[in-house]
């Protein structure tokens, strides 16, 4: 079952992992995207910007 | 075969399997689409300056902010969502997420968006900007828009605010300019959803939604629609007389005014779905081309 049709290594499943790294890596450039806006917002805050 | 697969294989919506597409039409992209451009100009209009970059923060945290709240929205309305053709595609009504996970998306994004506003930005806008999650998610989708015809008259606030929060953002203030900004939004939200909601009326009596057109029927919507349509004119003519624009805003305002009393009086002639489609299409591009004008006198001057 495990490698049939509908099972982890069938159409389903890898659907499932198609979506799910698709995910990952927009989880990643959400991540890196607040490091760096946290960082400018920091900088310019205490460069005494507003 | 694993547990996961196996519950996968049932179609029941499972935590953690819907695709980051999903994720971004909880969102909403199209409406945070106005959302940002009527903020951005709020802030641009607003005197003083602003650092580059708070001024981007800020307008990210208008945009995320509207984002949370079309989430909660879809996690709140996904029973009707289920009834009606125009949003039974949506993630959770379709199936492809699982409701506990749209209503944390929103949650974290709704504080996480003050809450960087307020620290980076300034308090003032925070508090506008979590008033305005608050009106959207409380006020009108849980309290008003099953309940009352009226839910978009008020609910409308939620999506007016904006351009107030750019404002405050810029200066800290609430002020009359940023007043008149927020009351354009306003009065045009009811003829640009009843003009929608003319041709949709079956999906919303289907779904149990009291839009007007549902309550008090055809008829009296159109003739609200012509009233608002009205009222709208001297709304979107104040920025002028209150010297927040010039000329280069006044001419072209009163021609896209005339515009819209016109669709709305054709709206009120026309038995088929034809003027108020074309109303409520042409009621994108008018709040557009105004904010875009503001932005234009502005320049030009």
């Amino acid at each position: 079952m495990a490698d049939g049709e509908n099972g982890a290594g069938g159409a389903n499943g890898k659907e499932f992992r198609k979506r799910r790294r698709g995910r990952n890596w927009a989880l990643l450039a959400v991540l890196f995207g607040l490091a760096v806006l946290f960082y400018a917002m920091t900088i310019v805050r205490l460069g005494g910007g507003q | 075969m694993s547990d996961r697969t196996a519950e996968l294989d049932i179609g029941v919506p499972q935590a953690g399997t819907a695709a980051a597409a999903d994720y971004i039409r909880l969102l909403k992209p199209r409406v945070m689409s106005l959302v940002v451009f009527t903020g951005l100009v709020g802030l641009v209009l607003a005197p003083g300056t602003m650092h580059p970059v708070l001024a981007t923060i800020a307008i990210l945290c208008i945009a995320v902010a509207a984002g949370a709240s079309g989430a909660i929205n879809m996690w709140f309305d996904r029973d009707i969502d289920a009834l009606m053709e125009r949003t039974r595609d949506r993630p959770l009504p379709a199936g492809r997420m699982a409701p506990g996970e749209a209503l944390g998306f929103g949650v974290v994004l709704a504080v996480g968006s003050v809450a960087v506003m307020g620290l980076g930005v300034n308090w003032t806008a925070a508090a506008l900007l979590g008033l305005t999650v608050a009106f959207y998610v409380l006020v009108y989708t849980m309290w008003l828009k099953r309940r009352t015809p009226q839910n978009i008259v008020i609910g409308g606030a939620a999506g007016a605010f904006p351009p107030m929060i750019g404002w405050a953002a810029a200066t800290g203030e609430i002020t009359l300019a940023s007043v008149v900004l927020f009351a354009m939004i306003f009065m045009w939200t009811p003829p640009h959803f009843w003009a929608l909601s003319l041709y949709r009326a079956a999906d919303y009596a289907r779904a149990g939604v009291p839009m007007l057109p549902v309550v008090a029927g055809i008829a009296e919507t159109k003739r609200q629609i012509l009233i608002y349509s009205v009222l709208l004119v001297p709304t979107t003519l104040a920025p002028y007389f209150i010297g927040l624009s010039g000329l280069v805003y006044l001419v072209p305002a009163i021609l896209l005014n005339v515009l819209f009393v016109l669709g709305a009086l054709a709206v009120r002639r026309d038995a088929t779905h034809r003027a108020p489609k074309r109303l409520f299409a042409y009621s994108i591009l008018y709040l557009f081309l105004l904010f875009a004008l503001l932005l234009a006198d502005r320049a030009a001057g």
